[in-house]
């Protein structure tokens, strides 16, 4: 080896920044919109503008003659060529066409569309297509949905239950057949104190900054199909495109170029997706179809909504003896892919960070007018967290205890893991008290409630609030997902000595171009800028499942390591060749390959690379090439966890509130690159804040969306936050070799309670127990005034 | 979100701008920020767009005697960050800084805002209690609207088909504020109170008061007025008390009742008079 090479810095854990920003700052990604193939054809629906109603006409005369416009198909038209849509999950489902027949279930349900020469001319005609209705009663609120009122939505499910009353926890037989009520039963008859509340956790928009948009491709010379889609899983895409064409997934290649976030809400497969294919198909020409702003309110899935009937049974001193969680979830019209799933991780977190020696909770899932409900960042796990730690709270008011004490009192311990909950999941490895308290040190929690205390005095309005948080995260295995719970990696090395990777994860704003090649450059030692990560085109990437439930880095980072492994090995068997010695004496450092003992003898890693493409003469035992795959399978999802702290403050005069201080510790295992996980983080904390202080998708009576655009449906800005104060502990997980576990989503966990309990303690003196989310400054208006929110 | 087909047209003078508005259903657009939201959601379908953005003569800040005067086309930015504006009458540059984020406040201009009078804006509030006239030039010649007979309606305005406003003209007051309650989504005012005192030793000679977002278009509230004049800061709380009594109708939408709505009015003026009772 040389002396004056440079020294390779280790990437691994390092703040290195995100190779993938450049391009997408400055306006040079490449998104499905910016695609355009000769003969291309644009798409646009007719939706319906009432959230209920049976279809008596459809006149689509008008349309039909405009100049450009070359199709029209009605639902009926297209219900020929496509069936209706299958679901992910194994809960029953009633019929679901792309585009409605017979009967419109939500406003903004697709009932026509137009193929036409260009946007505008499809836009114009959609606008041409008459549809005539004989209106049903919208049904807004699940409640009241739940007993058949004001109208059956799905002839076949009665009360429109879609999932009626699942129970889960102590005593429930994982099978269901039996459910014994007495532990818990028990737990309340014995307690000192019982706190019962009803909570909301309200509807939100997903609203990625770059909306839906697909183009597909049918070449019938090849009897092929591309489809292009802002999607996170294009290997799923691709299984189901295949399935509803009828033909091969040899004949499909699907695509996610790049794609503006996703937020879950980008993990269905989508009926614009299927349509886009079928009339490619059937007229033989690419057609393309681009979310508008106002349709991606309407048409994409919107996340959470579930109400929770939260009793809590405690001894005095503080120890939880019993939980029950009724849970009411408003999926909407519709069930998409992973739709009823979503709700049952409510349950299965139930828990939270707790150790509580009974617990029951029942979901039941419920149709509505509404637009469908799936994954949204978070999925299930925020709702969960949100009830128990609203709970918590309530409870350490009750007691009168410090709410950190309160919770410390009730953690599960570190010795306890790997920890299976009553809920049927198992914990990886966990230490809550450290995460609570290198989040009270970092707070100067007892300096700021001597500051809470002090602006009180002054006759300010200002609350603490503390949340604890665990997520669930590196989702697999494959028993627990439909799709397979792996992930996929290949490793190439080039001839010249650069590497070309492929995973099989599919980000729309991880990082993993980053992060995956800081992991390969570390394990090949070679710079960084010698690897490339490629992702997101299934004619790219052999096989993969996709980026959701926080699990890029998990699996599929664990993926690319073992293929990477595979293949170092291999490499190191024709250095062995090339240098004369044992394998076992390689070592790969600084760029070069050499020998243990023998620096002199070191090549390039180039040199090693060209050699094995033209193998003279070639060692016994090996194929040429330098390329490799692996498919990971976790045996267990992990399960990051933290505390956040926030102090915030209310107008007296006007009940705006304001974010004064967010502390956030976050335990995500060991950290491939501190600077994208706090980038997530930041995120993460963004969309919980806003959940809780200005996101709120609004229906009105007869089932309109009131939020349906910017004007009225709240983002959060930079403006609206203090600095975040973040900091971390370190538990790693014995799930992967990395022991990371996971961090996409869990600032949405801990954010969101944490500010109602500051925003309930800071209007504890007004008597208030509990407020629902969002805090708009008139409920808080009213609760400071003495009125009922 | 695709708007229907439109014709459009750049005006290089505001002679040539007036002469293309003569155009059946033209319409102006400058920085589209009111007018292009509503063609997207097809409410609004011109059949032309006469673009005045880059006329010279429409832009700018100047002083001219005792007077300010802003060209029609100047942006919230540039007057967010005038120096004048901020040195002789920063209530101005203050409400504009207030307006949307930087984007909108990159493209919108103030003669659009006003031209537009949205119920919620920010400028009308401003310009009522700075008394302002509107510099309006039709093919007949050019006259001048005060800024409390020009806000008539529900987007209703003293402004003809085929006029434009070329300037908002402005006597410059230190003593002058604005301050409003935040729409969280759209950043418009949920009330938005602007004042503007004359102040001797620390008594308000006089005092004019403009109100956005509470009622179908931004209004001057005499009543508050009369009832400040006099008044040293002490007085102002009981003053003001009364000020949602000038208010007949009252704005009711997701993100307030009426009651609310009404509770606040009082509220912001009282902290638009303090504030600028405090300069």
């Amino acid at each position: 080896m040389t002396t004056s090479a440079p020294v390779l810095p280790k990437l691994i854990g390092e703040r290195v920044k995100r190779r993938e920003d450049p391009r997408l700052i400055q306006g040079r990604g490449t998104y499905v919109d910016d695609l355009k193939i000769a003969g291309m054809r644009h798409l646009a629906f007719k939706r319906s503008d009432i959230a209920h109603g049976k279809i008596t006409a459809i006149d689509t005369t008008a349309a039909e003659q405009m100049d450009g416009v070359e199709a029209v198909f009605t639902g009926a038209d297209i219900a020929k060529i496509l069936a209706p849509m299958p679901i992910g999950t194994p809960f029953p489902s009633p019929p679901h066409h792309a585009v409605a027949v017979d009967v419109v279930r939500y406003a903004g349900e697709p009932v026509a569309l137009v193929v036409a020469a260009d946007r505008y001319v499809a836009r114009d005609a959609a606008d041409a297509i008459v549809v005539s209705y004989d209106p049903l009663p919208a049904v807004v609120d699940p409640e009241v949905a739940m007993t058949g009122q004001p109208a059956v939505i799905h002839a076949d499910f009665p009360n429109n239950l879609a999932v009626a009353l699942v129970p889960s926890g102590t005593g429930v037989a994982p099978d269901l057949s039996s459910v014994d009520n007495t532990a818990v039963d028990q737990a309340f008859k014995n307690a000192d104190v019982v706190i019962s509340q009803r909570m909301v956790n309200h509807r939100l928009v997903p609203n990625a900054m770059e909306p839906r948009g697909v183009l597909a491709h049918w070449e019938p010379g090849k009897e092929t199909m591309t489809i292009w889609s802002s999607t996170q899983n294009p290997h799923i895409l691709k299984t189901m495109i295949a399935a509803m064409n009828g033909i091969g997934q040899h004949q499909v290649r699907a695509i996610a170029p790049e794609v503006g976030g996703g937020f879950g809400a980008k993990i269905n497969i989508y009926g614009e997706e299927y349509v886009c294919s079928v009339v490619s198909k059937q007229l033989g020409i690419p057609i393309k179809w681009i979310e508008d702003r106002s349709e991606a309110f309407v048409a994409t899935t919107h996340g959470r909504d579930i109400i929770a009937y939260v009793d809590v049974a405690a001894r005095r001193d503080g120890k939880v003896l019993g939980l029950k969680m009724r849970l009411i979830a408003d999926i909407g019209a519709y069930n998409m892919l992973l739709t009823a799933a979503i709700p049952t991780l409510t349950m299965l977190m139930a828990n939270g960070t707790y150790d509580i020696p009974a617990i029951r909770t029942t979901l039941t899932e419920v149709f509505t007018n509404k637009t469908p409900t799936d994954a949204y960042r978070g999925a299930g796990r925020p709702e969960a967290t949100y009830f128990v730690e609203r709970a918590m709270d309530m409870l350490a008011h009750e007691l009168k205890m410090d709410p950190a004490e309160l919770r410390r009192k009730n953690f599960i311990q570190p010795n306890q893991f790997p920890y299976q909950t009553q809920m049927g999941a198992v914990y990886d490895s966990g230490d809550y008290d450290k995460a609570l308290t290198a989040a009270l040190k970092a707070a100067n929690w007892d300096g700021l409630k001597a500051e809470r205390d002090q602006a009180r005095a002054n006759g300010r309005i200002v609350g603490l609030g503390l949340s604890m948080y665990v997520e669930v995260c590196g989702l697999g295995p494959s028993s627990s997902l439909p799709t397979g719970g792996w992930e996929h990696g290949q490793v190439t090395i080039e001839r010249d000595g650069r590497i070309t990777a492929t995973t099989g994860a599919s980000p729309h704003g991880q990082g993993n171009e980053t992060t995956f090649a800081q992991m390969l450059a570390d394990q090949f030692s070679i710079p960084f800028e010698h690897v490339t990560i490629l992702h997101g085109d299934t004619g790219v990437v052999k096989q993969g499942i996709g980026t959701f439930g926080s699990r890029s880095q998990a699996v599929a980072g664990t993926a690319l390591h073992l293929a990477g492994g595979k293949v170092k090995k291999k490499m190191a068997q024709f250095a062995a060749a090339m240098l004369e010695a044992s394998e076992d004496d390689i070592v790969f450092e600084n760029g070069m390959v050499g020998v243990k003992g023998a620096p002199a003898k070191a090549k390039p890693f180039a040199a090693i690379a060209a050699y094995a493409y033209v193998p003279v003469p070639l060692p016994p035992g090996l194929e040429p090439g330098l390329s490799d795959e692996a498919f990971f399978e976790p045996a267990n999802n992990t399960y990051p966890f933290g505390c956040h702290i926030s102090m915030l403050e209310i107008d007296r005069e006007t009940g705006e509130p304001k974010l004064l201080k967010l502390i956030a510790v976050d335990d995500a295992g060991h950290l491939i690159n501190p600077l994208i996980v706090e980038g997530q983080i930041h995120g993460g904390l963004a969309q919980g804040i806003g959940q809780a202080m200005i996101e709120e998708a609004v229906y009105s009576d007869d089932g309109q969306l009131l939020t349906g655009s910017f004007m009225d449906y709240a983002m959060p800005r930079a403006t609206d936050f203090p600095r975040f104060e973040l900091s971390a502990t370190v538990t790693p997980t014995p799930c992967n070799p990395f022991g990371a576990k996971g961090v996409g989503e869990a600032g949405t966990l801990g954010s969101t309670p944490c500010i109602v309990n500051a925003a309930v303690d800071a209007l504890s003196a007004y008597g208030v127990k509990h407020v629902d989310m969002m805090l708009r400054p008139e409920k808080l208006w009213r609760l400071i005034n003495g009125g009922r929110s | 979100m695709i708007p229907v087909a439109f014709d459009y047209a750049r005006a290089s003078s505001v002679d040539d701008a007036l002469a293309k508005l003569a155009a059946t259903g033209a319409k102006v657009i400058a920085g589209g920020h009111s007018l292009v939201p509503l063609m997207k959601l097809r409410l609004s379908e011109p059949g032309t767009l006469i673009d005045i953005a880059r006329i010279p003569e429409l832009a700018g800040i100047r002083a001219q005697g005792d007077s300010i005067e802003i060209g029609a086309t100047t942006t919230h930015h540039a007057i967010a960050t005038s120096a004048l504006l901020r040195d002789r009458c920063p209530v101005v540059a203050e409400a504009a800084a207030e307006i949307g984020d930087p984007q909108v406040r990159n493209r919108g201009t103030i003669g659009g805002s006003i031209a537009h009078a949205d119920p919620a804006a920010d400028f009308p509030a401003v310009i009522l209690a700075l008394d302002a006239d509107i510099v309006i030039r039709g093919t007949g010649g050019e006259r001048a609207v005060k800024a409390a007979s020009f806000f008539r309606g529900f987007y209703d305005v003293d402004l003809a088909p085929g006029e434009l406003i070329t300037a908002i003209r402005f006597a410059p007051t230190m003593s002058a504020a604005y301050v409003k309650l935040h729409q969280r989504a759209s950043h418009y005012a949920i009330v938005g109170a602007a004042a503007a005192l004359t102040v001797k030793g620390g008594v308000i000679e006089a005092a004019r008061v403009g109100l956005t977002g509470a009622t179908t278009h931004a209004i001057r509230l005499p009543g508050v007025e009369q009832a400040l004049a006099g008044q040293t800061a002490d007085g102002v709380a009981a003053a003001v008390k009364h000020a949602a009594d000038d208010v007949p109708d009252v704005n009711v939408d997701l993100h307030a009742s009426e009651e609310y709505r009404r509770a606040m009015i009082p509220v912001f003026v009282r902290r638009a008079v303090e504030r600028a009772l405090a300069r």
